[in-house]
């Protein structure tokens, strides 16, 4: 059983702060959703609102079609995985899985045997009289998954559940729990700051600022179709140009930067609309920098390199553009065929004009 | 670690003169203020009751009379126990476990929200609230609690006044007056101790049970209350031994037919002028506290180590 969820004019206030802002979502029954935003973005507060752990200031939490208010999360069909897991030290594990159905007042001998099935399913068999010290991390965050899948939720929620882990398993942890949940088929609410996390795991990634919702969408249009300057700074590396609009037409714009006349593609947002004289910024990302080479492209300046990193499969250079001195960066598959640039000075670069994007200038992620 | 490698790390890490320090002022307060007072009682309480000129006399010899008499009484008794001594010291050791039980049950829910609910300044004013009443001395706490629970008192006034009671109830006979003020002695003992524990549960843990369903009770027996065990019965500890050895209390509180075992001990050494006795009884109290808390250590599966946390 898998549960929508809906978050409607969605207001949270704690005295003057404002965690959340008029939040508007539609969360599908049975879809991967993550809220993706830097610390402090009000992405956890929103998620506390959805398992009943705090209350909208204003505005209403449906899961189901049915209307949360006044039903404490010991009462709602989610179960919430904790950051830091909150798995019980004092119980073995069997007892920590099943919690939900001592709760219930299920048998002892029907507790053990929905144990042994869950200890399966995440691939710990026979572990179930450990205690949760004498586990690993990752196998801490498989019982605190089966531990909250026990309770048979209709909405999983995650609130960066495998920042504690180090990269090799965290990697592992993605794949792992997009199986289960395409297994359990329930709706994951996920939360996270790491994008990477949001981009191989959802279905749909909602990007959050300062209690607002900048964007939501699946993960190849967050990344190659930004709605705002923030998600398009936020979400992976780009280049950034700022200038004047002084020319658009039905689907590109041409913008006046310092680094002279850029030409770049529209936003298709209605809100991100722009018109000549606006102050805009040009987001290009690295690996759509090139060195260019005799055939012409839409944008080209100077640049030299003033730093290089090869990390095997890529190149990532570091420009200097020759006229303002702005640093971009570029990066490249390496096909082995290309050599170092170090050093080099005034090398034609550029890029295409359906690689770069115009958004109105607002707020960026910090760097 | 070897013994005398324990020894020079210590002296490293503290350097000589603090090490030094600490060794003779743990070491005389251990083996002056404790072992060897105890050590003198129990060799007191094994030998003749005798005047302290005759010390060391053949008069001074070892016997077990003062232990025997407890249970047995004197042999002129025609009773075939020391019925008198023996209730009151079960009656005392019950009335202590009941206090202790009183304690953590007022204590546990104050000390839970002191330490998970409360916030800032109001947090503080409770724990003053706690603490400065405790400035005022023992005796005259007692004495207040005897003019409240009086037969005249605020209590009874208040309670004939409003019609539950036709007549004053006597608190001070019927022991209620001693089991509240004996209560209220040793409250922060309690409190302290269990506050400790629970400040260092992760909140977390408390959310999670509640996300998976459990009720507020069930998130406290099966979460917080193992978590904070080693507090609990640290406090237990603490109030159960000063209770079972209080005399002002029960000396002030207590009814005219009630006798706390601790009067009997110092009838003994004040009023017999039988010091030997007074030490048997004092010892017999000492061991069956320790061996009844050791008991109940050893059910409620308390190392001593967790507690010292």
């Amino acid at each position: 059983m898998s549960a929508d969820v809906k978050l409607e004019s969605v207001w949270i206030r704690f005295g003057d702060f404002i965690a959340a802002r008029d939040v508007n979502l539609h969360i599908k029954g049975g879809e991967f959703f993550t809220i993706l935003g830097p610390s402090g973005c009000g992405k956890t507060t929103l998620l506390r609102a959805v398992s009943g752990f705090l209350t909208p200031s204003e505005g209403s939490v449906l899961i189901g079609g049915e209307n949360m208010a006044g039903i404490g999360p010991n009462r709602r069909p989610t179960a919430l995985i904790f950051q830091n897991l909150a798995l019980f030290p004092l119980m073995t594990i069997w007892e920590n899985i099943t919690f939900s159905l001592e709760v219930k007042g299920v048998r002892k001998a029907q507790r053990k045997k929905r144990a042994d099935e869950l200890l399966e399913l995440i691939a710990l068999p026979g572990q179930g009289e450990k205690m949760v010290s004498e586990l690993s991390g990752g196998q801490k965050q498989r019982v605190a998954i089966a531990r909250a899948l026990c309770a048979q939720p209709e909405v999983l929620l995650l609130d960066e559940p495998l920042s504690a882990l180090d990269l090799k398993l965290r990697q592992h942890m993605r794949t792992e729990l997009r199986s289960i949940q395409q297994r359990v088929g329930i709706t994951f609410i996920y939360i996270t700051h790491d994008q990477g996390e949001a981009l191989t795991m959802s279905d749909h990634v909602a990007v959050m600022r300062e209690g607002i919702i900048e964007q939501v969408s699946d993960g190849t249009t967050i990344y190659d179709e930004p709605d705002t300057a923030f998600v398009a700074s936020f979400v992976g590396e780009n280049n950034r140009f700022a200038g004047k609009v002084t020319n658009v037409t039905d689907s590109f714009a041409q913008v006046s930067t310092p680094e002279g006349l850029i030409r770049a593609r529209c936003s298709k947002s209605p809100e991100s609309k722009v018109k000549t004289g606006d102050d805009v910024y040009v987001f290009v990302r690295p690996e759509s920098l090139r060195f260019v080479s005799g055939r012409l492209v839409d944008n080209q300046m100077k640049a030299s390199v003033y730093h290089e990193e090869f990390e095997g499969n890529m190149w990532q250079v570091f420009l200097d553009i020759s006229s303002t001195r702005k640093r971009v960066k570029m990066s490249y598959v390496n096909d082995g065929s290309i050599r170092s640039h170090s050093g080099e000075k005034d090398l034609p670069v550029g890029f295409s004009s359906e690689a770069a994007i115009v958004l109105p200038q607002g707020p960026l992620a910090a760097e | 670690m070897s013994f005398s490698n324990y020894w020079r790390a210590f002296f490293q890490k503290n350097g000589a003169t603090l090490a030094l320090f600490l060794i003779i002022a743990v070491g005389t307060w251990l083996f002056m203020m404790i072992i060897l007072p105890q050590l003198f009682m129990l060799d007191f309480s094994i030998r003749a009751n005798v005047p302290p000129p005759k010390f060391g006399t053949e008069e001074h010899y070892y016997t077990l009379e003062h232990y025997k008499y407890m249970i047995f009484g004197s042999a002129l008794s025609t009773d075939s126990f020391n019925i008198i001594d023996v209730t009151v010291f079960f009656r005392t050791i019950g009335a202590a476990i009941f206090v202790t039980l009183i304690d953590v049950a007022l204590c546990y829910p104050i000390a839970y929200y002191l330490a998970h609910s409360a916030t800032g300044g109001w947090s503080r004013l409770m724990v003053l609230s706690l603490i400065v009443p405790f400035w005022i001395n023992e005796i005259l706490r007692a004495f207040a609690f005897k003019i409240i629970f009086g037969s005249t008192g605020v209590i009874n006034n208040f309670l004939v006044s409003i019609g539950i009671l036709d007549q004053p109830y006597d608190f001070i006979r019927n022991d209620i007056a001693l089991w509240a003020g004996l209560s209220y002695a040793f409250i922060l003992l309690m409190i302290f101790p269990i506050y400790n524990a629970i400040e260092s549960l992760d909140k977390n843990q408390i959310e999670a049970a509640r996300d998976l369903g459990a009720p507020w009770w069930k998130i406290h027996w099966r979460v917080v209350v193992p978590h904070a065990k080693p507090g609990i019965s640290s406090g237990c500890t603490m109030v159960f031994m000063l209770t079972a050895g209080a005399l002002a209390a029960p000396q002030i509180l207590g009814g005219p037919s009630s006798l706390w075992f601790t009067q009997i001990i110092y009838q003994g050494f004040n009023q017999a002028g039988n010091w030997a006795r007074g030490s048997a009884y004092a010892i017999i109290l000492l061991v069956s506290c320790i061996v009844l808390v050791l008991v109940m250590m050893k059910i409620a599966k308390v190392k001593f180590g967790e507690m010292m946390k």
